[in-house]
């Protein structure tokens, strides 16, 4: 049902804005940003609801993912990464981002009773998937040539970015190696991604690239030579 | 008996075992539960600083299920007090056997002396004396060295010491007393408290009572330092008044502004209570102050009292685990202030400095914040008119005098 | 019930104090001031999200009459 294929791709989006909101309220809140209007446990609050709601949307996007017809994504699929014949890298780094999440809300939701220190060992992972989460959208989604998609990862990445970068100036030049290295590794993913986008998914065959199956590419695009 | 007790037949070497039996006398072996209620009987309270009746510790310890551990704590981080080291180093067949009697009573199968890591001489001697007694017993005796710093005898320092190698204080609860060493129930006893046990088990909670008072029975031993003829370690019997002590070491070497009693988690007395001081935890509450770990320091009136609490305060300021944001930030506060009042320069109002010390009151996870306070608050009370001379006038010519107060160890065994 | 601060644990976030400033409030270093108090019932409530909301989880509840503390 050609719906199913419209859910998800929309609920894939709204579950990435969701994502970012989270991070980015969550890289706030531990830089102890405060202000009058916005208390901190009021800002502790939208930080777990849009967490909460990402996941839900989440379910949302991979139900529709398994259910439609159209490309053969299995349930398995979206939870044991690379496994899959549609996009095998980039559905998979979903999947790879579905599983850290799981874990990060899992831990959160049981975070009494694991004790601080374990919890925030694996809270930390968070910072890895929301990247994995950007590339699989612009990777595994027929939608990256189009404006909407562009535009909202442009601005998702651009409010995480600018997060990132206040982060590491307050306090700063407290554990000034890490700073720097964050730095460094925040740095090398925007080139990356720069330089990746115009010779991947913005590029020729992208379909084809990365991994469609054959049957499901457009005419013009089979026997291609890439 | 009389006095002494604990120093009986001590001079400079190490007394031997076979000295040692010739002036105390042979250890008798108790049913563990005779000797606890014989301990009980005696009233006899930590000599380490806290004053904790031993007999309620033994207890939490026995409740706190199988396999304890005797730790003896001879770390004596408090900087002005030599009695632990002395103890250890001129009789440590005493400890040895206050230590073993412990263990028999609790059920111990392991005691670990704890001191610090520069004393290798004491170290040396101690880890022969053990090796001899350790021989045809099912009993674990070890030596731990611990790392300098104020906080580190603490009860729960030493257990974090020896188990992760982190000297600072654990959150409490849990107490030591159920989960210390190794997760298991151990009792943290003092050096000079496990040498009282010994004597108890020889001669009884009624020889013991014969000395001292109702409240506080027994003999303590005192590290007396400052503007004394005489400094060193002396023997007294609780409710000694404080002028006999002097006497005995020689009186004062000038005439003395006031009383530091109990180190620095205990508090200053003006000299002109000397006549009502007497030396016990109950006739020294209505002062304000404590016996403790038996540190006295007489400060002559040629020191500077403000200098002397500046610089101190700037140390155990230091000396923070660093763990609890009031103790950082109020010690931190209380050390700056006073530095400030010293130098005239800017000063906080006494006050203010008042308020830091209720504020760090409580509030940290051992009691070192709280001895600060108590610490400064006492001189703030005793000292004021220096205090408000300095904030007025700044530095005075005794501000840059050699001081009486030590912070860390020079230790000379007495 | 009471409300325990682990000192160790706590690093003056201050969220407490936002929402249980009838219980909780902060000195000039932004550390807790508990008030020396039974939660009463109709507090209750916020002192358990208290407890959920604070970033090092050094806020605890504990039941009535609890022995001293050290």
């Amino acid at each position: 049902m050609k719906a199913y294929w419209y859910l998800t791709r929309a609920s894939g989006a709204v579950s990435l804005i969701l994502l970012t909101v989270a991070v980015v309220v969550g890289i706030l809140s531990i830089g102890r940003v405060q202000s009058q209007r916005w208390p901190r446990f009021v800002i502790d609050g939208v930080h777990r609801s849009s967490s909460l709601l990402a996941v839900a949307f989440l379910a949302v996007h991979v139900a529709t993912a398994v259910l439609d017809s159209f490309a053969p994504i299995s349930l398995l699929d979206a939870v044991i990464p690379f496994a899959g014949s549609y996009r095998p890298l980039w559905l998979g780094l979903g999947a790879v981002a579905l599983d850290l999440l799981l874990a990060v809300t899992i831990t959160s939701l049981l975070r009494r009773r694991l004790g601080h220190r374990r919890w925030r060992m694996v809270h930390w992972l968070a910072y890895a998937t929301w990247p994995i989460a950007v590339v699989h959208s612009l990777g595994t989604g027929s939608d990256v040539r189009l404006a909407w998609l562009q535009l909202t990862c442009a601005v998702c990445g651009a409010a995480v970015v600018a997060a990132v970068l206040a982060r590491i100036a307050i306090g700063w030049p407290a554990h000034r190696r890490i700073r720097i290295g964050a730095l460094g590794a925040l740095t090398a993913a925007l080139v990356s991604v720069a330089l990746w986008l115009p010779q991947g998914p913005l590029g020729h065959d992208w379909a084809k690239r990365a991994g469609t199956p054959t049957n499901l590419l457009p005419a013009s695009e089979r026997g291609a030579r890439s | 008996m009389s006095l002494p007790r604990l120093l009986a037949g001590i001079d400079d070497l190490p007394m031997d075992q076979r000295r040692h039996t010739s002036v105390h006398g042979e250890l008798p072996r108790w049913r563990a539960t005779e000797l606890l209620a014989e301990l009980e009987r005696s009233g006899l309270r930590g000599r380490g600083g806290g004053g904790f009746p031993l007999a309620l510790k033994l207890a939490a310890v026995r409740r706190g299920g199988s396999s304890p551990v005797v730790v003896v704590n001879g770390t004596e981080s408090e900087p002005m007090s030599t009695k632990d080291r002395l103890l250890m180093w001129c009789a440590p067949h005493l400890i040895v056997d206050g230590a073993v009697a412990l263990a028999d009573a609790i059920g111990a199968a392991e005691v670990i002396f704890c001191l610090d890591e520069l004393e290798p001489r004491i170290h040396e001697s101690l880890h022969r004396e053990i090796g001899e007694r350790a021989e045809g017993r099912r009993l674990t005796m070890g030596i731990v060295a611990t790392p300098g710093g104020y906080v580190t005898g603490h009860e729960s320092a030493i257990v974090h010491w020896h188990d992760d190698g982190i000297a600072t204080p654990l959150p409490n609860p849990p107490r030591v007393s159920e989960r210390g060493v190794r997760r298991r129930p151990t009792l943290v006893a003092n050096v000079e408290t496990v040498a009282h046990v010994a004597l108890i088990a020889r001669h009884g909670a009624d020889w013991f009572r014969e000395l001292g008072t109702e409240a506080d029975p027994g003999t303590a031993l005192i590290t007396l330092s400052g503007a004394v003829a005489d400094p060193g370690v002396y023997e007294i019997a609780h409710g000694e008044p404080l002028a006999s002590l002097l006497r005995t070491a020689g009186g004062a070497s000038e005439p003395i502004r006031a009383f530091l009693v109990g180190g620095y988690g205990g508090g200053w007395v003006d000299a002109g209570e000397l006549p009502k001081l007497r030396l016990s935890r109950a006739q020294l509450r209505p002062f304000g102050t404590r016996l403790g770990a038996g540190v006295v320091v007489a400060l002559g009136q040629s020191a500077c009292p403000v200098a002397e609490i500046a610089r101190a305060a700037e140390w155990l300021s230091a000396q923070s685990a660093g763990q609890c944001g009031p103790c950082i930030h109020g010690l931190g506060s209380i050390a700056a202030g006073m530095a400030s009042i010293r130098d005239g320069d800017d000063p906080p109002t006494l006050d203010r400095v008042a308020r830091w010390c209720e504020l760090v009151t409580g509030r940290g996870a051992c009691a070192h914040p709280d001895g600060v306070a108590e610490f400064i608050s006492s001189a703030l009370r005793v000292f004021a008119p220096e205090l408000i001379d300095h904030a007025e006038l700044g530095r005075c010519d005794a501000c840059d005098a050699s001081p009486t107060l030590t912070l860390s160890g020079t230790h000379a065994v007495h | 019930m009471r409300i325990e601060i682990d000192p160790i644990a706590c690093d003056g976030h201050g969220l407490c104090a936002e929402l249980l400033p009838e219980l909780i409030a902060l000195d000039e270093w932004g550390y807790p001031l508990i008030a020396d108090r039974e939660v009463p019932p109709e507090l209750e409530a916020l002192a358990r999200r208290a407890a959920s909301v604070c970033p090092t989880l050094a806020l605890r509840l504990a039941p009535r009459h609890r022995a001293g503390q050290r």
